[in-house]
């Protein structure tokens, strides 16, 4: 017992070392670490509220009282960009974990079960294939209705077959080896032996995809609030804020540069992030 | 082959099958009755009977259902709840922009990726491909609406040589082009390069150099025409991705196309108009997986065998 953990321990260390070496992992670390420290500290960074109308005069152009300008309604256009890292970041958390929880139960059950539990799976996976994923979203924002929660929840509907196939091909390939068949034998029922024994042997792959799904639930998320289906005024949301941006577009550009390029600057941190977990703990994704 | 191809035949049938039924059952899934979406809230009772009973409303869902379908077939979407037009002529005036839109930039994305991807692939490691792939990465964190945006910021604010926005002149369609390409090129070039990079790693490859070919002789023969595969696959697969790309930038530089009209139903609850719009692009979308697979296994004996061997 005492050497089994050993073992674990000194395999977990390897990975951080390899990751601490990897230029991709420290570069999105850095970025990612800079956006949650700009989200927790918004209040001391921002000399304004983002929804303080009248901070200043309108359609300011940036300057050193208000460093990306104002918008229409004399909002500090800095303050919103600043506020707006923590939309970001909590729309990449809940759509996320949606996407995780549905993800791995599902892949795990149809690897572990295969059979009808399976064919039924890839029918349905094969059918949110038939239409694009943002339309689909689009078409479920429909029903829902309109609002972040539900975007980041149609994004996450839409969204949770690319997590749940590669879940279901390793599950596949752990269901028959020898460790399952040992639980099998002590008597364990499916539930334990998917969770407690095939779980813990994915794990690293799932922090992989986990790390993808981030950045691209903040791209689809702030896509449809652009398109008018998400946040709704006075929210700090980047998207809503590039497409109020477009309504002054030619006299007051810097609306639609700035929250644009924070978006941008965290979607390229989580990329980073993602590929350098995915160098580090599941090289073998890296030929998909 | 034959076998093989039927198979994919029938699932593709299967899917947009199932796919019609979701699509109508949207009607349902909708808060409120289908009729209160059609007509004012102030229609009389006997008003909202008779208007329920044109429209077909008061029919038993599954007859509802199958009579859409067999319209489908006449081109009879339905009618327009908003604009009390027939959907059919919404569509008709507006898929000429939307084909004009993903027809130009699936040929400028492929005519710029192929060389692309086949020269960094070769050449993988040198100051280009690094160039490329950071590029890439770059871009694939650009939403291509801010993508869509910058472009106006930058050619039609800023150096006025371009319109902000329209459809009259050809030169209204050069900048949604370019953002449509530049948002898909990366991943095009990536696919392709991956590509490349397995068929320079297969045994036939080494045999021709083997052989004393020349180097020329071995790319332009063997690699360029396993390569012409993915090529086939690429085409058809981006169609999707080009749709996407469609109904944001369409918005962007508003454009009068399907996604504009597919956004503006979205937002106005005009139920039918969506359903026809997501059903035509879950066809198109079928129809061009299908049309890959097939094409893929007639060029590519090795893949058609491993398909059916697998799966039987």
């Amino acid at each position: 017992m005492k050497k089994k953990s050993y073992r674990r321990y000194s395999a977990r260390s390897e990975s951080l070392r390899m990751c601490l070496h990897n230029v991709d992992f420290m570069v999105g670390l850095i970025m990612i670490i800079s956006v949650i420290l700009i989200a927790v500290f918004a209040p001391q960074i921002a000399h304004y509220s983002y929804s303080k109308q009248g901070a200043g005069p309108r359609l300011t152009a940036p300057c050193a009282e208000y460093p990306f300008g104002t918008d229409e309604l004399g909002r500090d256009v800095f303050s919103k960009t600043i506020y707006g890292t923590r939309i970001a970041l909590w729309v990449a958390a809940l759509g996320a974990s949606i996407q995780l929880i549905l993800g791995v139960t599902i892949g795990l059950v149809c690897g572990y079960y295969g059979k009808w539990v399976d064919h039924v799976f890839s029918f349905i996976t094969d059918l949110t294939w038939c239409i694009p994923g943002t339309i689909l979203a689009l078409a479920v924002v429909t029903i829902l209705g309109k609002g972040l929660t539900n975007v980041v929840i149609a994004i996450s509907i839409v969204s949770w077959a690319s997590f749940a196939r590669p879940i279901r091909a390793k599950t596949m390939s752990l269901r028959n080896m020898a460790f399952v068949e040992t639980g099998k034998a002590y008597g364990e029922n499916g539930f334990s032996l998917m969770f407690r024994y095939i779980l813990p042997n994915i794990i690293p792959s799932i922090i992989v995809m986990t790390s993808m799904t981030l950045p691209e639930t903040i791209l689809s998320t702030t896509t449809l609030s652009f398109l008018g289906l998400g946040s709704k005024s006075p929210s700090p949301d980047w998207g809503l804020a590039l497409s109020k941006g477009m309504e002054y577009i030619t006299r007051a550009p810097w609306l639609s540069i700035f929250p644009g390029i924070a978006l941008v600057y965290t979607t390229i941190g989580f990329n980073l992030l993602g590929e350098g977990l995915r160098d580090v703990l599941d090289p073998q994704m890296r030929s998909r | 082959m034959k076998s093989y191809i039927i198979k994919k035949v029938l699932v593709g049938l299967l899917l947009i099958f199932t796919v019609s039924f979701l699509v109508f059952c949207l009607l349902y899934a909708m808060p409120g009755d289908p009729v209160d979406l059609a007509i004012d809230s102030k229609v009389s009772a006997e008003q909202r009977a008779r208007i329920a009973h044109e429209l077909g409303y008061d029919q038993p869902f599954l007859v509802q259902y199958k009579n859409w379908l067999v319209g489908i077939f006449h081109l009879n979407f339905g009618t327009s709840t908003r604009y009390h037009v027939k959907v059919w002529e919404l569509m008709r005036d507006r898929i000429p922009y939307s084909i004009r839109l993903c027809g130009i930039s699936l040929l400028l994305e492929m005519v710029l990726a192929l060389p692309i991807g086949l020269y960094c692939a070769i050449h993988k490691g040198n100051l280009f491909d690094r160039f490329v792939v950071n590029s890439s990465l770059v871009f694939a964190a650009i939403p291509s609406f801010w993508l869509g945006t910058l472009l106006i910021v930058i050619f039609a604010v800023r150096l006025q040589i371009l319109p902000i926005s329209g459809y009259e002149t050809p030169a209204h369609y050069v900048l949604p082009v370019i953002t449509i390409t530049l948002s898909s090129l990366g991943s095009t070039i990536r696919i392709t390069k991956a590509e490349v990079l397995e068929v320079l790693h297969e045994k036939f490859v080494t045999t021709a150099y083997a052989k004393g070919l020349p180097r020329r002789t071995v790319m332009f023969r063997h690699v360029l025409r396993n390569s012409l595969v993915v090529v086939v696959t690429l085409l058809f697969m981006s169609l999707p991705w080009m749709i996407t790309g469609a109904v944001i930038t369409e918005r962007v530089f508003g454009l009068p196309g399907m996604g504009a009209l597919l956004l503006n139903s979205i937002t106005v609850q005009d139920i039918p108009v969506v359903q026809a719009v997501l059903l035509l692009i879950a066809i198109l979308t079928v129809l061009c997986n299908l049309a890959s697979d097939i094409l893929t296994g007639i060029l590519d004996p090795r893949i058609r065998v491993s398909l059916s061997g697998g799966e039987n």
